[in-house]
């Protein structure tokens, strides 16, 4: 048997040289792109810690904006500001995007199911900055003025699609028996899908909301021309009203120097809010599942 | 001790089996409206489906009625024309057209090959425990805000730039044209290459996927055959998941077409078209970032809606053709349709 093997061996020709060295090039090529893509992230992570914890204090967080000339002040306006857009946008989106997952996942098994998928697919697609068009048409266009209501309106018509995708697959997960066994137990299908189904999926769709949550969440370009930023204190939903991201881009470019320290601050306080929310939301999830099951 | 079952002498007919056998419970009682609560329930959320349908024809209708002025006004000539000129009232979106196809492109080409790379590595070649945490930091760039590439590429990227690789690449490169004129750092060179940075995760990510997806059988025939691990990845897995692959690049392309912030901060900003990488430009996104909020007059606001409307049928076209070619290839359509 081994003779046989050995035999068989000795017949096969040995890789030639080139193939060898194509396929090591190729390795080496895989490796390579995976460190000068890793190049970038890495200094950007960099650059924030660096420049961002310099600038940061307790000033940052409970002061307004100090006018051009005074050095000083924080964004304490904007982190609020952004917590109310964010806020409101995810109270219009979330059950509108949930609705439409559960539709999908229990009814959607038609052509119209899978139109309105590709629909929500090819809306995710659509540049953030139209939709603050859209959202400038139908809603400051109509009051004659800015609004942090404009910009929920902006961010909610983001959220809901990629919330409905993530939804329909986390409730595809649940198998079908046990949407069976709720309905040979008399569960009208209703109470079946919200009290076995998507409680089931529970984890699964709050990780896609925090997702969808923290794609918007820095989001910059819908809001420009929706809440517009302020550089004072408001808390009505109804006026222009400061959010973080734009006052990061604000900042960043004016031409002082004390503004770009602001605005580094800014932007770390920013990536750790949105690493920090998805984190937090993972762990609790993966807690809460475990002491369920 | 009566039994349910017996406890009816006056029931008329024949008993079923069963309830002669076995206790009986009660009956549920069903609730009234029961089957009304169900029919809700599934319209209502019905209703919550066929507003995704809806939001896409309201951006639709909006962007139709906001630019009608302009396109009455202009016709064709708006995106054949380079005069915009607001006091006027002259628009002509060709500049802004430029910069951002221009953009997108030197993107593409600077992210495509390594995102192939990075995804080929992930699937194909890395040891198992580095898979989930390189997976891990391709997904977190995903998850950088625009803003934050933008102020990262405003102050780091842009000076270095300035400072050396551009003048390094009028020295060697300076010849072919695309590398020559005056060096300002902001530039078109700068705007590809952040856009390149945004749109590697999303190329690379479902490229993973559409690699994942190949049958384990094409690579074991492969390697039966006596590939080596380079002929197996390039025959039985890049061949098989091309068209996977192509829709992932298209789709990198879609986002890089509409990206606003990071472009905005760093390309200058400057309505010309030029041959070289390294003079300002402008894009489609970048002019409505920049002048919408500031718009006076109908006629300037309808043109800058019209811009949004390009860009919205353009990127609508290229997310819509993506995603065929990725669900043929991860939901098994017939394949000779689109490879």
């Amino acid at each position: 048997m081994t003779e046989a093997v050995h035999s068989v061996a000795a017949s096969i020709t040995p890789v030639s040289l080139h193939r060898r060295l194509a396929n090591h090039l190729a390795t080496a090529y895989a490796v390579l792109s995976v460190i000068i893509v890793l190049v970038p992230l890495v200094a950007i992570f960099t650059y924030l810690v660096i420049k961002g914890v310099g600038s940061l204090n307790w000033a940052f967080f409970t002061q307004l904006p100090k006018p051009v000339g005074e050095s000083g002040g924080g964004m304490a306006n904007a982190i609020v500001g952004s917590a109310l857009i964010l806020g409101l946008a995810s109270l219009m989106g979330v059950p509108f995007g949930v609705g439409a997952g559960i539709y999908l996942s229990e009814y959607g098994r038609t052509s119209f199911g899978n139109l309105v998928r590709f629909t929500a697919d090819v809306l995710n697609g659509v540049p953030s900055i139209v939709i603050g068009i859209v959202a400038y048409a139908i809603v400051v266009f109509q009051q004659k003025h800015f609004s942090a209501f404009a910009g929920s309106v902006a961010l909610a018509i983001m959220m809901v699609p990629t919330i409905s995708r993530t939804t329909e697959e986390m409730l595809l997960l649940v198998p079908t028996a046990l949407r069976e066994a709720a309905y040979g137990l008399g569960v009208s299908r209703w109470r079946t899908t919200l009290s076995v189904t998507l409680r089931t999926a529970l984890p699964g769709v709050i990780t896609g909301i925090m997702l969808a949550f923290a794609r918007v969440a820095g989001e910059t370009a819908p809001l420009l021309f929706t809440t517009l930023g302020n550089e004072f204190w408001n808390l009505h939903m109804n006026q222009p009203t400061a959010a973080l991201s734009l006052q990061i881009y604000n900042y960043a470019k004016s031409p002082y120097d004390d503004w770009h320290r602001q605005a580094w601050a800014g932007a770390l306080v920013l990536i750790l809010l949105i690493v920090g929310a998805i984190s937090a939301v993972r762990i609790a999830v993966s807690r809460s599942y475990m002491g369920a099951s | 001790m009566a039994e349910p079952a017996f406890s009816q002498p006056l029931m008329p007919g024949p008993q079923p089996l069963e309830a002669v056998r076995a206790p009986r419970p009660a009956p549920v009682q069903l609730r009234p409206g029961f089957e009304g609560a169900d029919y809700i329930f599934k319209y209502a959320v019905m209703a919550c489906a066929l507003g995704i349908l809806g939001l896409l024809v309201l951006i639709v209708y909006e962007l139709a009625q906001g630019s009608a002025l302009s396109w009455h006004a202009f016709h064709f000539k708006f995106f054949t024309s380079s005069d915009w000129d607001p006091v006027n009232e002259q628009f002509g979106a060709m500049p802004f057209v430029y910069g951002t196809l221009v953009s997108s492109l030197v993107a593409l080409l600077l992210a495509v090959p390594l995102a192939i790379g990075v995804a080929v590595f992930i699937v194909e070649m890395c040891p198992r425990p580095l898979r989930a945490p390189l997976a891990f930091f391709t997904e977190l760039l995903a998850a950088i805000p625009s803003v934050i590439y933008g102020i990262w590429a405003m102050f780091i990227l842009v000076p270095l730039l300035r400072t050396d690789v551009e003048p390094f690449l009028a020295r060697t490169l300076g010849w072919t044209g695309f590398f020559e004129g005056p060096i300002y750092g902001l530039s078109m060179l700068a705007a590809g290459i952040i856009l390149a940075i945004m749109i590697l995760p999303i190329i690379s990510s479902i490229t993973r996927e559409v690699i994942r997806v190949v049958p384990q059988h094409q690579r074991e025939a492969a390697l039966a055959l006596g590939a080596t691990r380079w002929e197996m990845i390039r025959i039985g897995v890049l061949r098989n998941a091309r068209a996977g692959i192509a829709g992932a690049i298209i789709l990198g392309l879609g986002r890089a077409l509409g990206e606003t912030m990071a472009v905005t901060m760093v390309i200058g900003n400057r309505p010309e078209v030029a041959k070289s990488l390294f003079a300002p430009g402008y894009t489609m996104a970048s002019v409505l970032a920049n002048e919408f909020s500031e718009a006076t007059g109908d006629t300037y606001l309808a043109a800058l809606i019209e811009i949004g409307l390009a860009l919205f049928l353009v990127t609508i076209v290229v997310n819509a053709l993506a995603r065929l070619l990725v669900w043929s290839v991860t939901r098994g359509l017939p394949k000779g349709a689109l490879a």
